[in-house]
């Protein structure tokens, strides 16, 4: 598609402004996950009950952490359809892989 | 020959070809590390009471290495958000910061967390010596209290004792500092990993051979924790340094000319090779709590 | 929103300004043939190599099959040449020359199944075929990451390269199985003094390089697919084959990492003496190994059938993409069920990564977990059933005309059903149990890869060979290679179904000669080893006419099989950047015999001719 010289100047022009909306954005979720980072280390010395609490306190944060990085930096919040789909299968497959191995190691024979 | 798509984007897929590449490519690497993961909980879940152990790493260090891999990642998407506002300078200010912030992460695990392990020691005791070794363990103290048992002893050895290790002729383990879980095993704070690390209390400990049953320093081979830890953060260096490898090309005079002939093209590569370094900082955000602090 | 625009720079020196062109300057030859980046030259050189791997695995296989129906005796001729050059004894045993020992037959058995798999039916099947035949059936001018392409060519043949070198290994090769369990594997060679280069190790580091091939080309094939087809060519006017090609692609792309993992934690048991796969109180030879403990054998099971599962999976797909092409093109008709054979491949590629603990019934599962992969591996069946019916259907009502591919066609159909329907049994952990790590087994799968795969990729030989290279293959030479393939190939695998049945070890060296059980069957071994070696002398006319034709094969233009899929409107062979002109698609891909056509086919880059789409419509 054959651009004229001002419109590809405007439109580098409107692609700039948008993106320098978004630089204030990126330093405050950096900050997030900073303060986030010490959360989590202070979390570590709180006993919850159970070591298996301590472990799903910890992760559940490391995932927000994640989630962040991935939707703000990673720009997956405003990404395409496509991308989510490789995601969403990698997604089910990884979890098929922890969730079937951990089941079988669960359930093994019982010899009564 | 043209590749169609190599900048612009697809209609009707909205992305051009090196973003659907490199998502692609993080959705193996998803899978890689998965499966390292899974490695994980199976080892840990399979250990036996006592043969996962806490508090080992430091965590100061530790956490300090997570902030800069966080900072890393703002300063690179930065760095990609100038190039598409199309301030060069502003650019390569920002990737800098990105390369000097990854090879600190590198240089603190290689010539500080790393070789601190190589230096450690640490002796499994036999099932029937553990009673022998109580005044070191303090099983009963911690049964007691419902915590779970000790079953090693770590420290730092002596000179002699560290070079003759693997000599069938020396039949001791000779310790001339001692952690303080087992120069103290009944102090409250022995009980659960502190902050700080504390440093091996000097006390002298002649251990025999023939009480231990898997000794070596804190090395991979050392134990399923060790052997764990080194492999996940090993592999996840090499990453970081890969990505350093290719911002640094792109920091070099490659990247000016490339921007000349195309600015949106680099602003692309920034864009393709960032979203790996995010990965890389993602994987780290799982490593540190599970290695670090649980 | 974030979108990339088209923006386009002024420097006239830009390739997608205005003032840009091509360079056209001609390439040397370490260029053109080693480092190419176009994909023709490296789906050529994955198709070469891949074959002459075939070929070795092939041959590792024949001397198995002495061994097997001659154990402890001396093999005459090559075996005493071998005695001299294999290492450790190999074909040495006893110090009598030419015997084979039994760690020999276990490194040949190890051997030959990682070559073939990963050295041969993967880079012919998926990385050659699909690397020469897709951007062209596309309508593309190439790969999008050509140079991404290459890297993954280079990264086969190293990979090949240490595999073939482990065979000089002191301690001869990995002789654990293909599929490397723990502990053998983390021990096996351990004292032999060489940490890196022993054959087990050496497998790993192969394997490595292997699987980086492997993610490379997935990466490259998806994000082909997905953005360089052209106009007109909407997803369900996409060729068969590409459709499974894609599938291929993903199932690589998302099951060997981690075999990968396992891979690097098998590398470190065996160099720097972890315990990932070895547990607490581990003998080698009588004595406590010096290991901390604490790992699990079952581990490594499972990140490895993670893969290895999706694998055979890896194995078909491009083997019955290509049946659909060579069908609908040797029936002179559409694809039966086009739509559903597609819906189906899908089904397959996504079942088959939650099946793969069916290979695992004997370690020790309790109910619900092997439940779980009973159903999902009977409901994968399914699939497979729908795709092969498709096939079959393809053939009602079809003009057939009995060309060479046509014939290793038809041939697939009711060997791939008879692999096929031996797995069922297989699926019920209460017959597997029964029929686990048997002759069954072998039998079962080899039916679906050499009967399958292989005859499938000779169908492909014989069909695009003309595009590649200009000029046809003999036509009365593959006849001989097809009839007498066939019938060497049923004698040798058909009466494995009976051994296994019996009760006969997959893996004994002696061929089955240790158990009373076996004595029934036992004389199977004769037979089916000669019928080995028959079927290795088949394969020289195919050998002899693949490189004979071509320098002296009749010549041929754009079309030879009067097809309808894009790659047949580009010249033979086509020039860099394929098409000559930008191509555009106006139909689907099968529109054969369509009614009231003057001529039996409508290509579907022809702008004229009817617009109409057999069967498959949407976007």
């Amino acid at each position: 598609m054959e651009q004229t010289h001002d419109q590809t100047h405007a439109a580098e022009h409107d692609v700039a402004h948008h993106v320098n909306k978004h630089v204030k954005g990126y330093l405050m979720v950096g900050g997030l996950l900073l303060f986030c980072t010490m959360l989590t280390v202070a979390l570590s010395y709180v006993n919850f009950g159970t070591q298996k609490a301590n472990i799903v306190v910890a992760m559940a944060l490391a995932t927000f952490k994640a989630g962040c990085v991935a939707a703000i930096f990673m720009h997956l919040k405003s990404e395409k359809w496509t991308i989510y789909r490789f995601l969403l299968i990698t997604v089910v497959f990884a979890i098929g892989l922890f969730f079937l191995t951990g089941l079988a190691m669960m359930d093994p024979i019982k010899l009564n | 020959m043209e590749i169609p798509y190599t900048v612009s984007a697809r209609p009707d897929t909205g992305l051009y070809n090196a973003k659907i590449g490199i998502w692609l490519f993080l959705a193996s690497e998803v899978m890689l590390f998965g499966g390292l993961f899974s490695a994980y909980v199976f080892l840990r879940i399979g250990a036996a009471p006592g043969y996962w152990p806490h508090g080992l790493l430091n965590v100061p260090v530790g956490t300090f290495n997570t902030a800069v891999l966080i900072a890393s990642s703002v300063t690179v998407v930065l760095a990609w958000a100038s190039l598409k506002m199309r301030q060069f300078t502003q650019y390569k200010i920002w990737m800098g910061i990105t390369i000097l912030c990854g090879i600190l992460f590198l240089v603190v695990k290689l010539t500080y967390e790393w070789p601190a392990k190589y230096h450690h020691f640490g002796a499994y005791i036999k099932k029937d010596a553990l009673a022998k070794y109580e005044p070191y363990l303090g099983n009963n103290y911690l049964a007691a209290k419902g915590l779970p048992p000790r079953v090693e002893i770590t420290g730092d050895l002596t000179k002699e004792s560290e070079a003759s290790m693997d000599d069938a002729n020396t039949k001791t383990y000779v310790f001339k500092a001692l952690d303080v879980v087992n120069a103290k095993p009944t102090d409250p704070e022995s009980d659960r990993p502190t902050f700080w690390l504390r440093e091996p209390i000097e006390r002298t400990l002649v251990l025999d051979k023939a009480d231990v049953d898997y000794a070596s320093m804190f090395v991979p081979r050392h134990s399923a924790y060790f052997q764990t830890y080194f492999l996940i953060t090993g592999l996840h260096g090499l990453h970081v340094l890969g990505g350093l490898i290719v911002f640094t090309y792109f920091w070099l005079p490659a990247g000016a000319n490339m921007y000349k002939r195309n600015p949106e093209h680099l602003a692309n590569r920034i864009e393709v090779a960032g979203l790996f370094w995010h990965f890389v900082d993602l994987v780290w955000i799982f490593v540190f709590p599970l290695f670090y602090l649980l | 929103m974030e979108t990339s625009t088209a923006i386009h720079s002024h420097d006239p020196h830009d390739p997608h300004g205005h003032g840009g062109h091509d360079d056209h300057h001609e390439l040397g030859f370490l260029q053109k043939y080693v480092f190419s980046t176009d994909h023709k030259v490296i789906g050529i050189q994955y198709g070469i190599m891949g074959l002459a791997f075939l070929f070795f695995g092939f041959c590792l296989m024949m001397l198995m099959r002495w061994q097997l129906a001659y154990p402890g005796h001396a093999l005459p001729g090559i075996g005493p040449f071998l005695a001299r050059i294999i290492k450790n004894d190999g074909m040495n045993a006893g110090g009598v020359p030419g015997v084979m020992s039994p760690d020999f037959y276990n490194s040949l058995g190890a051997m030959h199944g990682t070559i073939m798999v990963f050295l041969g039916i993967v880079p012919v099947a998926f990385a050659a075929f699909g690397n020469y035949v897709v951007p062209l059936q596309i309508g593309a001018p190439d790969m999008t990451f050509p140079k991404i392409n290459m890297a993954s060519f280079h990264s086969f043949w190293v990979g090949g390269m240490i595999m073939l070198v482990s065979f000089f290994c002191p301690t001869g090769p990995a002789k654990s199985g293909w599929t490397s369990y723990s502990p053998l594997a983390d021990l096996a060679d351990q004292g032999s003094g060489h940490v890196i280069f022993n054959g087990q190790t050496m497998w790993i580091l192969g394997m490595v390089f292997l699987i980086t091939s492997s993610l490379l080309g997935a990466v490259n094939f998806i994000t082909t697919i997905i953005q360089l087809r052209a106009p007109g060519l909407t997803w369900m006017r996409m060729p068969f084959f590409c459709w499974v090609q894609l599938i291929t692609a993903f199932i690589l792309l998302l099951a060997f990492p981690p075999l990968e993992a396992a891979s690097f934690m098998q590398l470190m048991d065996r160099v720097f003496g972890t315990s990932f796969f070895l547990p607490h109180g581990v003998t080698l030879g009588n004595k406590l190994v010096n290991v901390a403990g604490g790992g699990s054998p079952l581990l490594w099971q499972h990140l490895f059938w993670f893969l290895a599962h999706p694998e055979v999976y890896v194995l078909i797909l491009p083997g019955l993409g290509i049946i659909a092409e060579v069908l609908t093109n040797n029936t002179r008709r559409p694809m039966w069920g086009y739509k559903a054979a597609v819906y189906a491949a899908l089904g397959i590629g996504f079942l088959s990564f939650i099946v793969w603990a069916h290979h695992m019934y004997l370690t020790g599962m309790g109910a619900a977990v092997s439940t779980f992969f009973q159903t999902t591996t009977i409901l994968i069946s399914v699939p497979s059933v729908i795709i092969l019916t498709c096939l079959l259907l393809s053939l009602w009502g079809g003009s057939i005309r009995f060309t060479v591919p046509m014939l290793f066609a038809t041939a697939f159909l009711p060997e791939f059903g008879i692999g096929g329907l031996t797995g069922i049994p297989l699926a019920f952990n209460s017959t597997d149990l029964y029929l686990h790590d048997t002759y069954y087994i072998i039998a079962h799968f080899h039916y679906i890869v050499a009967p399958g795969t292989i005859f499938a990729i000779f169908a492909g030989v014989y069909y695009w060979f003309p595009k590649a290279s200009g000029r046809m293959m003999n036509e009365f030479l593959g006849k001989i290679h097809f009839w007498g393939s066939l019938v060497s190939i049923n004698i040798v695998f058909f009466p494995m179904f009976l051994q296994g049945m019996a009760g006969m070890h997959r893996r004994g060296f002696d061929g089955g000669l240790a158990y009373d059980l076996n004595k029934p069957v036992i004389h199977w071994n004769e037979t089916i080893s000669h019928a080995a070696w028959t079927l290795g002398l088949f394969q020289l006319p195919f050998i002899f006419n693949f490189f004979w034709s071509m320098k002296f094969g009749r010549k041929v233009g754009k079309n030879p099989w009067n097809a309808t899929t894009l790659e047949w409107s580009a010249p033979s062979p086509p020039p860099h950047g394929n098409f000559a002109e930008p191509v555009a698609v106006y139909r689907g891909p099968y529109e054969y015999s369509v009614p009231g056509h003057p001529v039996d086919f409508v290509p579907q880059a022809d702008p004229q001719g009817p617009r109409t789409d057999a069967g498959a419509h949407g976007h």
